[in-house]
């Protein structure tokens, strides 16, 4: 397939591969410990498990999955009130496919579909304020989530509804924003990381001076990372590089897609419709500062949260469950004490096994294959 | 409280009352607008009319005219094919009814031919179960009783016993077919989930994925266009071929539901084996490929309705790979994989980019990623 088959060349993978193995040797700390490479965005642990990436890397890289799933870190408090709207008569919510399987701490909305309620499934929030447009008699809802990436699509749906005087159509807004969280993980005491993947998707709407007090401040490498197979390896090897060069820089890997500014209209879009909340709660995570943006005030017509009531209670995580520490990568998904037993994609009591984009659901779908059995005599440095 | 009406099987009805010979208003001079009414299942003139101007006509066979309350059907005749009689039943419950490359009719015998076929079984009778939702156009209807008619001459069975139902609008999605099967399993085969051996070949016969991504789009919610059709073929005359070069085939399935990653995970299981299966040799065509990385789906997991998959020792795999592609139903046979001692009761892919993953059970359906 054209564009596609060519970022998925093994040939040019296995340049790539013996290409890190040689730089893993001259980066300082090898062999005394893994070199930690963070993957910031869920698409990449997607890729990285589809592919086997993981496996095909040296031993003495080791990838930890951050937080950039929005599915994954949405509270199970926000969950329970999105049912609770979905469950009013007069409404039809509307979603991205894999936010429906995502429990609160009652039920998910594949659930509350069963039990009656309206939920339908759309590909972008355009299909939604469609259903709006043929559905007057109904209140359609659409369950806004994502990071920066989808946040601009939304905006320009409320900017259109806007537009057309549409009466009936709302967002419940759980959009979130990349960079405070990242540098609450930064600033978490129990953290050691070596360099990033910066998320691609997300860079194309930001562009890449958002990311430069990771370089500077906080010295550690980051790359804007691309989601093909060859666009993580890659970007894995610029990281190594700049580690073995003991440089500290943003580096674009994804430049047929990002920008060095980011998109414009998209930003401008962003800023109309939205503004950043005080705080924003992470599954997992907690409270963080500046991480959520909700519906300016000129535009409440179309927020949710002002149009309806919502319950918004606060529901704690699940005592047992680690989430939190694998999302700042402090242990494995496999290390976690409820991995693959009290928490499976069948029954996922954290958020991460959740959608195919969270560690655990990637580790226990695609990654927990004894060492042995796959490659007997694995190639090490 | 919905009202689901319980009306008596097409014989009780009608063999009491011989047909009308008076101009009939269900086939008159146009079916275009007509449509079902609940007096179609209410055990009335209107039901012996459909029974006996489409249903019985159309099916066309010795034992269904006789419209008793069961299909009588000698013992000899079925003994001459084989030993051991093989009985299956599937529900159609397909929406959009009509897709490219077929529709719910063809679906519900080629589903169950081939539910039977894959033991090794010669089908033969069919019977079929209509749930119908007041309102549906007769028109329609008739086309789709005769694509079954059509798929059951094709696949040499016989629709020998049936029931109508029809319900209040709302309390069924259009139309709902049961097919019910009955077979005869050749002397001498053994298929089972169970038996795959370590060393063991993988085989299947053709392109996956290809009905998933044409049911998918023929829903017209998704904005693409691709030409794929639905791949619902009868696969029995395949197996029987199968069976003549090989007769010692250790599993064998039909990959419908949840995909061929599905079967893999049912042998691997069944038979406490690892499979090992290799992207690059996975038959998957390109238009089905695109709409799967468009819409985040992964091609493993997508329905077929036409698809085997086989699991034979390997010394006899390329001689039966060949004379697969020498079959209609079997002419882009592939060997996809094979059968590995561990990890036990797991399939994994090699992947063409060269790593490996594990290939698991979908825990629901595949629901298409945020972003």
């Amino acid at each position: 397939m054209k564009f596609v088959d060519e970022f998925r060349d093994p040939h040019k993978a296995q340049v790539l591969l013996q290409e890190i193995q040689g730089l893993v040797k001259r980066i300082p700390i090898c062999g005394e410990r893994p070199i930690w490479i963070m993957e910031v965005c869920g698409g990449h642990t997607h890729t990285i498990f589809r592919y086997g990436i993981n496996k095909m890397l040296p031993k003495e890289v080791e990838f930890i999955h951050g937080p950039g799933c929005p599915v994954c870190v949405l509270p199970r408090g926000r969950v329970d009130d999105c049912v609770a709207l979905a469950e009013r008569n007069e409404v039809i919510m509307t979603t991205f496919g894999d936010a429906m399987r995502v429990t609160g701490s009652k039920k998910s909305l594949l659930q509350a579909k069963a039990d009656g309620a309206d939920v339908r499934m759309v590909y972008s929030p355009l299909d939604a304020l469609n259903l709006a447009r043929v559905n007057r008699d109904k209140e359609v809802v659409f369950f806004g989530l994502g990071f920066e990436t989808t946040m601009p699509s939304t905006a320009l749906t409320i900017l259109q509804a806007s537009q057309e005087g549409i009466k009936n159509f709302s967002i419940f807004c759980n959009h979130i924003t990349i960079i405070p969280t990242i540098k609450a993980i930064l600033d978490s005491p129990d953290l050691q990381l070596d360099g990033f993947l910066g998320p691609g998707h997300v860079s194309m709407v930001i562009g890449l001076e958002p990311y430069t007090f990771i370089a500077n401040h906080y010295r550690k490498p980051i790359t804007i990372a691309g989601f093909e197979p060859l666009d993580i390896l890659q970007s894995v090897w610029m990281v190594l590089k700049q580690l073995s060069e003991r440089r500290c820089e943003v580096e674009n890997q994804y430049k047929r897609i990002v920008p060095p500014y980011g998109n414009s209209q998209a930003l401008q879009a962003i800023q109309e419709v939205f503004e950043l909340r005080e705080f924003f709660e992470w599954r997992g995570l907690g409270s963080i500062d500046h991480s959520g943006v909700r519906v300016r005030e000129e535009f409440s017509a179309f927020d949710a949260e002002q149009k309806f009531p919502i319950p918004n209670l606060k529901i704690a995580d699940p005592t047992s469950c680690q989430c939190g520490e694998v999302l700042k990568g402090v242990i494995k998904p496999s290390q976690c004490k409820v991995f693959g037993t009290a928490c499976t994609p069948q029954n996922p009591l954290g958020a991460l096994m959740v959608s195919t984009e969270g560690a655990c659901a990637a580790y226990y779908n695609y990654g927990w294959i004894p060492e042995e059995d796959l490659y007997p005599a694995k190639t090490s440095v | 409280m919905k009202v689901r009406l319980n009306n008596m099987s097409h014989r009780s009805l009608t063999s009491s009352q011989p047909a009308s010979s008076r101009a009939n208003p269900l086939f008159g001079s146009t079916i275009k607008d007509q449509r079902i009414t609940l007096a179609h299942g209410s055990g009335g003139k209107a039901m012996r009319d459909l029974i006996q101007n489409l249903l019985v006509p159309t099916f066309n066979n010795p034992i269904l005219e006789k419209l008793e309350d069961q299909a009588t059907i000698p013992l000899k005749e079925l003994l001459q094919h084989g030993d051991r009689l093989a009985f299956t039943t599937d529900s159609y419950v397909v929406d959009p009814l009509f897709f490219p490359g077929g529709n719910i009719g063809e679906l519900a015998v080629n589903g169950t031919v081939n539910d039977l076929a894959v033991s090794g079984t010669r089908p033969l009778f069919l019977s079929c179960g209509l749930v119908i939702e007041e309102g549906f156009s007769l028109e329609t209807l008739t086309q789709i009783v005769q694509s079954m008619k059509h798929a059951a001459d094709g696949a040499g069975v016989s629709i020998v016993t049936g029931d109508t139902k029809v319900v209040e609008k709302g309390s069924a999605d259009k139309l709902f077919i049961n097919t019910a099967g009955i077979g005869v399993i050749r002397e001498g085969v053994s298929i089972a989930a169970t038996k795959a051996q370590l060393g063991d070949a993988i085989i299947t016969n053709g392109f996956i994925g290809d009905h998933g991504v044409a049911i998918l789009l023929a829903r017209n919610e998704l904005a693409l266009e691709a030409n794929v059709q639905s791949d619902t073929q009868p696969v029995h005359d395949l197996v029987s071929h199968m069976l003549d070069v090989c007769s010692h085939i250790h599993c064998l399935r039909d990959a419908t539901r949840g995909g061929l990653a599905t079967v893999l995970n049912e042998f691997a299981s069944a038979s406490n084996v690892s499979i090992l299966i290799k992207e690059p040799n996975l038959p998957i065509r390109e238009s089905v490929r695109g709409a799967c990385e468009i819409l985040g789906l992964d091609p493993l997991y997508l329905a077929n309705e036409g698809k085997i998959v086989v699991a034979v020792p390997s010394e006899n795999a390329h001689e039966l790979v060949d004379a697969m592609r020498q079959h209609p139903m079997g002419k882009d046979s592939a060997i996809i994989g094979s059968v590995k001692a561990s990890p036990a009761g797991t399939v994994m892919l090699s992947t063409t980019f060269g790593g490996t993953r594990i290939v698991d059970t979908l825990v629901g359906d595949q629901l298409p990623r945020i972003c």
